[in-house]
């Protein structure tokens, strides 16, 4: 069978005028990768140039014409062992990108300005201890209000527009109390100006701002790149379908470009992409990804087949019925929507934080004016000591103490290949006390393994795995696996012979090896094993069975059990039949587990949990799990599982190791720990420079220096989430 | 004091250069990719053979 790839619907027109394409690629491990990628693609008939973004992992490629075909360089980068999938950014994508590319400008224009300002004033500062004429420092100031006014008009954007938001939703956050420092501080400031006055915060408001956006800068681009990672796992998941064209050939295209009443090929062990009608063929069908159910179920011509389920051992021709947001699929996102609705009400500690905040230190501030002029002095000098007092409480360290520690600890956890998709995952996860565990894909790899060899001796396990290694069939991937991680390199046999649907054969010295299923092998057919595939071995007299099944996570017993030390409630909440969800229970020593359990269900029981006061995090993998992720405090997802269900989830993880799950939650409670210290560092900052500002002792210097003082500590100290000792980490 | 007059023009235009400089280096995408660029200085591709 031929078929064709059709990428080239994936052109865009390019910024130059030129068509381009942007492809996710997987496989990338070390900074070879982009010496190797970009060389081979050099003689790419049509191709401009390539270039990789070593920090997406996306290669940017530009063609000649519009009708060039980007095929031959996808099979290249395929031949070279990567994986890849053509990648069309999303709006959120490039309004973020958009986003941070401003908060880099107006982190340019405060930088300059604060540098400039910064050299006045220190000459302003010696020259009143010194010789300053007043002229000279009159006209110092005006020259810093010339730099200052536009430069913070400008660069404080971002904080009037988000406590402009704040206030017109009745809401309080950081950047209203930072707003109306900034703007009293620079309107003090000229006013004194004007009135030749010795002291102006013009550097203070500047070096406010660029303190600030240099948290926020950080803070972008950190989640940039897991954004980045997650588009791209997300992309090299959409699902590809052959197409079965009216005169007879077949071309490869993404699923969504199907229409209603195409005829599909599904090939043995790949997932459907669509919803459909059985046209020609029968087949088992595992469809776990949907209701969880592990055994797999026969369905033939005429029966309906649902997106995301998985055809078992023969081709099937597919009418599509419903491609894309398939029927089911509706269901289940509705499901999401809802539970994410419920979800978006939690406010972050720093916003809580703030709402306490801003109201006390103005109160203090009116107080200490009030008072001022109580004892007698000047509504002038009462008030500048009021705004100076708003000036030296702006939550400088305050509005670092939380993003600080964020960018760390996501940078931590994206070297251990979970990518955290919000900031405030981490006070989410830190409050959890209860995990709930999907069964399949979860606390069992995605794919299935050697489960028994019954008596077959280690000679006759390395022949089946060569001879596995000629086959594309998932149970023979189980099987060369196992030898592979067994007895290692395990070498190529010459001649093996796929026979459809049965197995693979070999003539070695005179003796015929097989490997297949049971009547292949001339082996009586075993007695149905619940939940395995059971697949036959011959070599001449020596024969047996393998049988393949789910295994659970390599590391899966050490982790539960280091999960329960550290007290949290462990629940299997699985949609798989009673007696593997109790084997695999008291195989991991979980004592609550919940089987059978429909969406709907799992949701349920989320929020029975819920209601008895528990913090859940939800481990899952299936399409079924998806509402129940949206409805948990927060979610964790394998990077193996369904689109929607990574969509879905706080944060996503790599790998076989289910210790990511352990790795997550100390790290997010150990930046939680760091981020209280965080807002304490800044509460005593305050503690100590509101009674100097309240007493009237705060000059410009003093300001400068505490501020720079706490943010600079509280930045030091957010890098503790990395050095932190007495951990397994 | 008249040396103020040349001084503070010089200080501002240098800082505005600077600002301008990386104002272009932001538009023309040299922030896109942090890591990658670290590495490519060592790739020697386009030094010829022999």
């Amino acid at each position: 069978m031929s078929t064709t790839a059709d990428y080239s619907a994936f052109l865009r027109q390019g910024n130059k005028g030129r068509p381009t394409l942007d492809l996710a690629i997987e496989g990338i491990v070390n900074a070879d990768s982009i010496a190797t990628i970009e060389h081979s693609l050099r003689l790419t008939p049509g191709l401009v140039s390539a270039r990789l973004n070593f920090t997406t992992r996306r290669l940017s490629t530009e063609w000649t014409a519009p009708d060039c075909d980007p095929t031959p360089a996808i099979e290249t980068l395929e031949r070279l062992g990567y994986r890849v999938a053509p990648f069309t950014s999303d709006r959120t994508e490039s309004d973020e990108d958009r986003r941070t590319k401003w908060l880099l400008r107006c982190l340019a224009v405060s930088g300059f300005a604060a540098i400039n300002v910064m050299l006045l004033s220190i000459s302003v500062w010696a020259g009143n201890v010194t010789d300053i004429t007043p002229e000279t420092r009159d006209l110092f100031h005006w020259l810093s209000a010339l730099i200052a006014l536009p430069a913070a008009g400008f660069s404080g954007q971002p904080f009037f527009y988000s406590a402009a938001n704040a206030l017109r939703e009745r809401r309080m956050n950081m950047d209203v109390p930072i707003s109306i420092g900034i703007s009293l501080a620079l309107g003090m400031s000229v006013y004194e100006t004007a009135h030749h006055a010795e002291h102006a915060y013009f550097d203070s408001a500047l070096m406010l701002i660029f303190f600030l956006l240099s948290g926020r800068v950080l803070d972008h681009a950190m989640r940039k790149r897991t954004r980045a990672a997650a588009a791209n796992l997300a992309a090299l998941r959409v699902p590809v379908a052959t197409r079965l064209n009216a005169d007879g050939t077949y071309s490869e295209l993404p699923s969504e470009a199907l229409l209603e009443g195409d005829l599909i090929l599904v090939k043995p062990g790949e997932r459907f992409a669509v919803d459909g009608l059985i046209v020609q063929g029968a087949s088992h069908i595992d469809q776990s990804l949907v209701t969880g159910e592990t055994a797999r179920i026969k369905r033939t011509e005429g029966d309906h087949v649902f997106a995301g389920t998985l055809n078992g051992e023969t081709l099937l021709q597919v009418r599509v019925s419903a491609a894309g947001e398939a029927t089911l699929l509706a269901d289940i996102e509705r499901l999401i929507d809802n539970a994410v609705l419920a979800k978006s009400r939690y406010v972050q500690f720093a916003d809580r934080v703030a709402q306490i905040y801003a109201p006390v230190v103005h109160i203090a501030a009116a107080l200490t004016a009030m008072g001022w002029i109580a004892l007698g002095m000047s509504v002038h000098d009462s008030l500048i000591i009021a705004i100076a007092v708003l000036i030296i409480t702006c939550p400088c360290a305050l509005a670092l103490a939380a993003p600080t520690v964020q960018v760390v600890v996501a940078g931590a956890l994206f070297r251990r290949g979970i990518l955290m998709k919000s900031g405030d995952v981490i006070e989410r996860m830190a409050a959890v006390d209860t995990i709930v565990f999907d069964k399949t894909g979860t606390l069992t790899l995605p794919e299935p393994g050697l489960v028994d060899h019954g008596h077959l001796s280690d000679e006759a396990l390395r022949w089946a795995g060569q001879l596995a290694q000629a086959s594309h069939h998932p149970l023979a991937r189980a099987v060369r696996d196992y030898a592979v991680h067994r007895f290692g390199a395990i070498g190529v046999l010459p001649g093996v012979e796929e026979v459809t649907g049965e197995g693979v054969r070999v003539q070695h010295n005179g003796t015929m090896i097989t490997l297949g299923s049971p009547a292949f092998c001339n082996l009586p057919v075993p007695l149905w094993r619940d939940q395995e595939s059971i697949i036959g071995f011959r070599k001449s007299d020596e024969a047996g069975y393998i049988s393949i099944g789910q295994v659970i996570r390599p590391d899966a017993v050490q982790t539960i059990t280091a999960l329960k030390q550290d007290g949290y409630r462990l629940i299997i909440l699985s949609g798989d039949q009673k007696s593997p969800v109790e084997a695999l229970a008291d195989e991991l020593g979980v004592g609550e587990w919940i089987a059978a359990a429909k969406p709907a269900e799992k949701l349920a029981y989320l929020d029975s949990l819920k209601s008895q006061g528990r913090t859940v995090l939800m481990v899952g993998d299936g399409l079924n799990d998806a509402p129940s992720l949206a409805a948990a405090s927060v979610s964790l997802s394998p990077a193996t599982g369904a689109h929607v269900t990574q969509a879905t989830a706080d944060a996503v993880f790599m790998g076989d190791r289910l210790g990511a799950v352990r790795d997550t939650l100390l790290l997010c409670k150990r930046g939680q720990r760091i981020m209280r210290d965080n807002f304490l560092l800044a509460l005593v900052y305050n503690l100590i420079a509101v009674p100097l500002a309240i007493g009237g002792h705060v000059t410009p210097l003093i300001a400068a220096a505490a501020m720079s003082g706490s943010s600079i500590l509280v930045t030091l100290n957010a890098l503790r989430v990395r050095t932190a000792r007495g951990t397994s980490l | 004091m008249t040396i103020l007059l040349y001084l503070v023009p010089a200080a501002l235009g240098l800082g505005l250069m600077a600002l301008l400089a990386f104002m272009w280096s932001l538009r023309s995408g040299q922030y896109d990719d942090l890591d990658g660029a670290a590495y490519r200085i060592l790739n020697d591709d386009d030094v010829k053979d022999g």
